[in-house]
């Protein structure tokens, strides 16, 4: 037996991303050991260029893949159809690592201010991205739940880096007890749906579950509804969505800001990519039976999210919970998709979803940086009072921040509006008239609450008004986050075609 | 389907029946002797004093991370190394790039102090 029968060179071109960015992750972990105290800012630079080589490993595979495709090849599915490295996979791969990319960038300066500029730091975001990847990418539930292990194992040390801050030490904690109960009701629904099937693959899943609902005349039995209840949940846990938000608002509150918007965009993305994988790839034929549960939970999460956002007075936790009301919009966008027929579906409530997900990664993590760059050395900086008067203390900083809370709240020019708009439009289009309005009606809520950051910003007179330092990357990621704001909200024709290429 | 957990169903019946009747006849045939010295926890033969509920050094914990961890290691040598033939130079690499991760994570403990013990 020669083993290189197992495995050919496609295999590991399709895992090219992943090698590269865990030798980078691995690299900085030994130069950190070796470089004194004020070169620590190198371990950002090397953790940069690492996201770098994997987006050029990522471009690699698009290439190898349509090389391929003119010679009527599909190379898609590496390690006996474990991994599968298609559109959807390559379009998420972007998205993580643009999220990682931005989220290094703003940590650089925050870290010296914390006094906590560990290499460790950029080694746990690579690593955490390379587990998203195998999130987005995975085809087996297995692969799938070692990516969600690996990024969530990452991110609670990232939250509890601040090791002498007692916030910092409170959010890990609960973060790491929520996540590791989610994940234990995740895998036991996956282990009743392999039993079910007989296998961990979400292709032959798909086949096992449709054959037996044909079986049962279109009806879910008892075991498929307990399996469908248990790994629902794990996933709305791990996108947040009320009931199962309880933990974001704390993890998102002590944890170094940098980090929130990390977990705000790319984490959740991730989660966002395996839900998909699961509900659509894997469970699509049992969509009328989740279809009522989705519409449920979106509900009460727009609800909750909103009302609960209207009365905080700490920025993280408003943009806690705001971005789990953003969760709120995406579900409707899977109630869309889940209750019209495929080919028709799959083109509205599935791409406004992913168009949600890539403008909200900008807008979002802008925000955040704008809260970062609000941590001084004797400023904790996360509250509506430390942002008072900003336009008087830095006014390019304060007019970016309008920009990514207008989007936020979804003002048309602006990208955040196309996100909401193909929601809206593809509910309307499978007859969910009142969802809709109610959704209408949620986002004026939005609106109050994101305004009263603006009004904080340029009505109100500042504590502090020394003019704000902002450090040269800092620049650069808020830089590039306003720029995608906008260029998406004005040109947003080749960011839906890229939407629809990665369904293809 | 359902049918294919009637072997788990059998297992928690006979669990079911099992522990109470070993109970009951271990009670009908043992002879009642009881001691206070019997009901003490026993170990290694010392009397044992004091809670046990007290702080510990984290040093423990940590010593006890890491080698879970090396000791998983070895779990995934073991199977390589009765089939290293079979296996063969793909085998080889694969672990070599298994060690070569666990490695850094060594070098890096190693520096970090995590092996000195005070």
């Amino acid at each position: 037996m020669v083993g290189a029968q197992y495995f050919t060179g496609i295999d590991y071109l399709l895992s090219l991303p992943v090698i590269l960015l865990t030798l980078f992750a691995l690299g900085i972990l030994l130069i950190d050991l070796m470089i004194p105290t004020e070169w620590k800012w190198m371990n950002a630079a090397t953790a940069l260029i690492g996201v770098l080589f994997a987006a050029a490993g990522v471009l690699k595979v698009q290439l190898v893949q349509r090389e391929l495709a003119e010679h009527g090849q599909r190379a898609e599915y590496a390690f006996m159809h474990s991994l599968r490295m298609d559109h959807f996979a390559i379009y998420f791969t972007y998205l993580f690592l643009a999220g990682a990319a931005l989220a290094i960038l703003i940590s650089v300066r925050y870290l010296e201010i914390e006094r906590e500029h560990h290499g460790e730091f950029y080694a746990l975001i690579l690593f955490s991205v390379t587990g998203m990847i195998a999130m987005a990418a995975g085809f087996d539930i297995v692969l799938i739940f070692i990516g969600l292990e690996l990024m969530a194992i990452s991110t609670y040390v990232l939250v509890g880096f601040l090791r002498s801050d007692r916030r910092s030490n409170e959010a890990a904690l609960k973060y790491l007890l929520l996540g590791a109960f989610s994940s234990g009701i995740f895998a036991y629904g996956l282990s009743l749906f392999y039993g079910l099937t007989g296998s961990t693959n979400l292709g032959d899943i798909a086949d096992g579950v449709g054959r037996e609902m044909a079986a049962h005349h279109e009806h879910a039995t008892p075991v498929m509804i307990i399996a469908l209840l248990t790994t629902a949940t794990g996933l709305f846990f791990k996108i947040a969505a009320v009931p199962f938000h309880q933990w974001a608002p704390d993890a998102y509150e002590g944890a170094p800001t940098s980090v929130t918007g990390f977990m705000s965009v790319a984490v959740k993305a991730a989660a966002w990519a395996m839900l998909l994988r699961v509900f659509v790839w894997g469970l699509y034929p049992l969509r009328n039976v989740y279809l009522p549960l989705v519409v449920f939970v979106s509900v009460l999460t727009m609800t909750g999210a909103n009302l609960a956002a209207l009365t905080q007075n700490n920025l993280k936790r408003l943009l806690a919970y705001s971005s789990i009301a953003h969760v709120g919009y995406m579900l409707l966008g899977l109630v869309a998709f889940a209750s019209v027929e495929y080919p028709a579906a799959v083109t509205d409530g599935f791409r406004g979803i992913l168009l949600y997900l890539l403008v909200y990664t900008f807008m979002n993590l802008g925000a955040f940086a704008v809260i970062t760059s609000l941590r001084q050395r004797d400023v904790i900086g996360d509250d509506i009072d430390d942002i008072a008067g900003l336009y008087s203390r830095a006014p390019t900083e304060a007019v970016l921040m309008l920009i990514f809370l207008l989007s936020l709240a979804g003002i048309p020019p602006l990208a955040g509006f196309y996100g909401k708009y193909f929601i809206f439009l593809s509910l309307v289009e499978s007859g969910h008239y009142v969802l809709a309005s109610l959704a209408v009606v949620y986002a004026v809520f939005g609106l109050y609450y994101y305004m009263r950051i603006a009004n904080a910003m340029f009505m109100r007179e500042a504590l502090d008004p020394s003019r704000l330092p902002v450090s040269a990357a800092m620049k650069v990621a808020l830089g590039v986050s306003a720029f995608a704001t906008l260029f998406i909200g004005l040109f947003p024709n080749s960011f839906i075609q890229l939407v629809t290429w990665s369904l293809s | 389907m359902p049918q294919n957990y009637i072997p788990i169903f059998l297992f928690i019946a006979v669990v079911g029946f099992l522990i109470p009747v070993t109970l009951v006849a271990a009670k009908l045939v043992r002879p009642e002797n009881p001691h206070r010295t019997k009901l003490m926890p026993y170990e290694c033969g010392i009397d044992p004093v004091g809670s046990s509920r007290g702080r510990y050094t984290i040093r423990f914990y940590i010593v006890a991370i890491l080698f879970v961890v090396f000791d998983v290691e070895t779990i995934f040598l073991f199977p390589w190394a009765v089939k290293f033939k079979a296996l063969g130079v793909f085998g080889l690499v694969e672990m070599l790039i298994f060690l070569t991760i666990l490695i850094v994570g060594y070098i890096w403990i190693w520096k970090k102090g995590a092996l000195d013990w005070v």
